[in-house]
């Protein structure tokens, strides 16, 4: 009766990533009316710093009133713009922010840039420009849950895993690269492109220009795509600082490749460096004609909205605004990162280390009473209904390592991560103390299994 | 060079149609009364700029709602982190009352069977996604929609087969037509998932009555397949007969416990009845809770702005206001209306008659050289180009009777309206004056050579349309011969 697409799963979110959100809004923390609820450490959102987005809003209270700088009302026109090359305005600022973001080492043009409703459309819009379905995307793990929906659901294509690991702080090496692509080519599926998200979610990492150009050596060399997610560039809070994909790709010795910037596309958002993931702001950037005109068609399914575009052209055309934005919002980062950093480490949990992000990729494979999977999830189950914090399995990032968990610290202020942080000493204490018990029980068991050995051993020899 | 996707290197997001074309035209020489006052006048574009000026106060008197405050209290925060599907309460039940007021509270909507997307577009593909596989078919009754084509077909897979509407009984849905495009369907080997109709009627203006919504009903039911009712234009029903929503009728027969009631689903937007395009706001209603499920999944590829949702959610909150609103848009309506139909009917032209939208589906059959979609083109290039005047062919719209247009009038003012009128006149006099000899022998063979070129028509319409064209004339064949010595015998009189 309805499509394969309405009554599958493949929208993914059966995932532990979704199901831990539904537990926690059933029981969601809160200081004052309920705090003992489970604290929201699964969501990777930024509210740092909004006080000074507020402040930039009252000052400019014509902007939210849709009024021009004459303080004529603009409202009428921008009640009727839905011209899905977007506000000449809008883009410009956009270029020249995402500039800024990379330390302005490459130029963007506003042209080759499209507008979608947040990264969630821009991904989707991307892969329905690049591949059909049946056709697959090589992706490196651990990546970002909703990715099994936006990127495969509607579009029909495939992901296949680039297995990364521990051994070397989940870098993509060429071998990982190579492996996934021959996987793909055994289980019959035409490899259409690479998609990497830089800085990385969920380890907060980023990418060297050596890694980037390897990439790009290896889309190349395979005559295929390289999609790079940098949702998360603006969070870049220590060095070393961010590389964009079209720096890596402006070295001489790629650029006599002359069609390389036709196959390498960036995928940004505001949602993460402004906070602002209610404005539905995404976007495609990319110097393939072909695409760009396909995905400009294709944003029709889910443009901006004039008003917000309005509202945001004029925040980013304060450049005093968000020069002071990006340094202040990127020392709060850092500093409630490092207290998440340390916090953790007093109850013997590590870090990967990390530089970006609104997270910490957390190593709690100590904690594992087995190496798997199963033990994973009892782990994850534990730590939101017991101890109640939801944070993410390393499972529903398709990690392939069990122990692994992503903690978001950006989305609550430092008493909550407190709490957040008081509660997990208090859980390991008592595992290990448990543990300790159950080790001296065990121990005890083992030390009288092995006297009564011993004692009957004893008494058979001096009975023969 | 790595390989684009199909999607992205084919033409099926339809945007080489003529629709289309005439707004680049337009673009490249617009009409402004100042500064280009021979530009070209747009009268291609469906939108409602006739009460901007009552929601301005509105906005100035309600400051809260634009500058994201709550009894004086910024809540900026909490919208800048609202991103739940799921949408704003607020904004879904305001919106339910809306759609309740515009169908004269006749039906009443559950906020819990709306998911809101950006824009009816949106909405559209999203049900396509959700009710119709690759391959599958929906059948819609023609004229439709350019934008369709995109909308329901691109990213879909989904095939769209066309029931054939005629100005023989006002391009009204009947049951033989159904039944043929149910056929037309099966012979491409086609699964049909379900109708799609847009009530009112867009290019038509006309809402159905409910003699069609019923046999609709029935046909649906019948092959248990779904009817979505795209009722984007519902509140620009300027005259009687009233607007009659399919959940009105399947509630007044008693089918709203039934299966046939989770297979109706309603689009809605807020782009035509307020003239808010630019803000993207559209929806989905079902009362089928997977339907509801998955596209509330879906929507996360086109939410709707929590700014936007904050600022419409008070806007229809006042009912006093909407009530206003309404009451003033529809009168504005349907006086523009009538300066358009008078205005061309001096012309000459006659409109079919309407009682919604925001354009008027103009017969022009009578200025065409010949009675082809050739022909069509040809007039159409001169409207545009010569006479200077964006409107759009019925062949853009998929009508299978050439000569017909689409001229929109709520997105202009009144002396534009009548610059317009003005310049149609001139061109109709001008064309008058060269062929009034032949007028007699014209009207002469088009009385009698119209089945017999309408099946022409219909056959290059099909060859336009990749259907197969030899099944399609085998089915017309009887009803052509007789009817070709008819016109063998005009054209040795000419």
């Amino acid at each position: 009766m309805l499509s394969s697409k309405a009554s599958s799963n493949c929208h993914g979110q059966d995932s532990l990533y979704f199901l831990g959100w539904q537990v926690y809004e059933k029981n969601p923390f809160h200081e004052v009316e309920n705090p003992t609820g489970i604290i929201q450490m699964g969501l990777a959102e930024n509210q740092l710093s909004f006080d000074l987005v507020e402040s930039w809003l009252r000052k400019n209270p014509d902007v939210m009133g849709l009024k021009n700088k004459d303080g004529e009302s603009v409202f009428r026109d921008l009640a009727l713009f839905q011209d899905y090359h977007g506000m000449p305005a809008f883009k410009n600022e956009l270029v020249e922010y995402m500039a800024k973001i990379g330390g302005n080492k490459v130029k963007f043009d506003p042209n080759n840039l499209v507008l979608a409703a947040g990264a969630t459309s821009a991904n989707e819009t991307l892969i329905f420009c690049l591949a059909d379905p049946g056709d697959a995307i090589l992706l490196p793990t651990p990546s970002y849950a909703g990715f099994d929906r936006d990127l495969k659901w509607r579009t029909g294509v495939e992901i296949v895993p680039i297995h990364c690991s521990s051994s070397n702080g989940f870098r993509i090496s060429m071998f990982a690269l190579e492996e996934a692509y021959e996987r793909a080519q055994k289980l019959d599926f035409k490899v259409k492109g690479v998609l990497i998200t830089n800085p990385s979610n969920p380890l907060g990492t980023t990418m060297t220009t050596d890694e980037l150009q390897s990439l790009i050596t290896f889309a190349i060399d395979k005559d295929i795509h390289l999609i790079s997610d940098e949702v998360f560039s603006g969070t870049v809070f220590d060095s070393p600082s961010f590389i964009s994909i079209m720096e890596a790709a402006m070295d001489s010795n790629l650029k006599r490749n002359t069609d390389v910037l036709s196959r390498i596309h960036i995928v940004y958002s505001l949602s993460k460096d402004l906070g602002l993931p209610g404005f539905r702001v995404g976007m495609i950037y990319s110097n393939n004609q072909t695409v760009m005109s396909a995905a400009t068609k294709m944003s029709s399914f889910g443009l901006v909205s004039s008003q917000t575009q309005y509202l945001l052209s004029y925040m980013l055309a304060n450049k005093k605004f968000t020069s002071n934005y990006m340094k202040r919002n990127q020392k709060r980062l850092k500093k409630r990162k490092e207290m998440l950093v340390s916090g953790l480490k007093k109850s013997g949990i590590n870090c990967l280390k990390s530089n970006a992000g609104l997270f910490c990729w957390v190593d709690m494979r100590h904690l594992l009473c087995s190496n798997t999977f199963e033990a994973e999830t009892d782990l994850w189950k534990k730590i939101l209904c017991e101890v109640g914090l939801n944070i993410s399995p390393g499972s529903s990032f398709h990690c392939s390592q069990p122990g692994w968990f992503r903690v978001c610290f950006a989305n609550m202020n430092q008493s909550t991560l407190q709490v957040a942080l008081r509660r997990i000493k208090d859980f390991v204490e008592r595992s290990s103390f448990n543990y300790q018990q159950i080790m001296a029980s065990l121990s005890r068991k083992l030390i009288s299994n092995w006297v009564r050995k011993l004692s009957s051993a004893d008494r058979e020899e001096q009975e023969r | 060079m790595g390989l684009l996707s199909r999607k992205a290197t084919c033409n099926t997001h339809g945007q080489d149609s003529s629709y289309f074309l005439g707004w680049q035209e337009y673009e490249k020489n617009p009409y402004n009364e100042v500064n280009n006052p021979n530009g070209i006048i747009q009268m291609g574009l469906a939108e409602n700029q006739l009460c901007l000026d009552l929601l301005e106060p509105w906005l100035m008197k309600n400051p809260d709602a634009l500058g994201l405050k709550r009894d004086g209290i910024s809540i900026f925060k909490e919208l800048a982190l609202f991103q739940d599907y799921n949408g704003f309460p607020a904004f879904k039940r305001a919106l339910v009352d809306f759609m309740g007021e515009i169908r004269g509270n006749k039906v009443s909507f559950d906020p819990n069977h709306v998911v809101l997307t950006a824009g009816a577009t949106s909405a559209n593909e999203t049900l396509m996604f959700c009710l119709a596989d690759q391959g599958d078919a929906f059948l819609l009754p023609t004229p439709y929609y350019p934008g369709f084509d995109r909308d329901l077909r691109w990213r879909t897979g989904v095939e769209i087969v066309p029931i054939h509407c005629t100005s023989s009984n006002g391009f009204k849905v009947t049951l033989p037509a159904i039944e043929q495009a149910y056929r037309q369907a099966q012979k491409r080997k086609l699964r049909v998932k379900g109708v799609l109709i847009t009530n009112p009627s867009n290019p038509l203006g006309t809402t159905m009555a409910r003699d069609e919504l019923d046999l609709l009903i029935n046909f649906i039911e019948d092959r248990q397949i779904h009817l979505i009712s795209d009722e984007i234009y519902s509140g620009t029903v300027f005259t009687s007969p009233s607007f009659v929503s399919v959940m009105e009728v399947l509630k007044d027969r008693n089918l709203d416990q039934t299966q046939v009631w989770e297979r109706v689903h309603i689009v809605y937007s807020l782009s035509k009845d307020l003239g808010l395009p630019g803000f993207r706001v559209g929806a989905i209603y079902s009362n089928d809770p997977v339907v509801v499920s998955a596209a509330t999944k879906m929507s996360s590829f086109g939410l709707v702005s929590s700014q936007t949702q904050y600022l419409l959610s008070a806007m229809l909150l006042d009912k006093k206001f909407t009530k206003e609103y309404m009451a003033e848009n529809h009168k504005r309506l349907q006086k523009q209306q009538k300066d358009l139909v008078s205005g061309l009917e001096k012309a000459g032209i006659r409109c079919l008659d309407s009682n919604a939208g925001l354009f008027c589906w103009v017969d022009m059959r009578h200025l065409l050289k010949s009675n082809t979609f050739e022909a069509e083109m040809e007039l159409w290039q001169k409207i545009v180009y010569h006479v200077k005047i964006n409107i759009s062919p019925g062949s853009s719209c998929h009508c299978i009777e050439p000569g017909w247009f689409r001229v929109c009038f709520a997105n202009m003012s009144e002396s534009t309206l009548k610059l317009a009128i003005q310049r149609l006149k001139s061109f109709v006099s001008s064309i008058g004056m060269k062929s009034q000899s032949h007028q007699e022998l014209k009207s002469l063979r088009r009385k009698a050579r119209n089945n017999w070129v309408f099946r022409l028509s219909l056959q290059s319409f099909y060859d336009r349309e990749q259907d197969t064209t030899t099944k399609v004339s085998f089915s017309y064949r009887p009803h052509f011969m007789s009817l070709s010595n008819i016109a063998a015998t005009l054209d040795a009189a000419a």
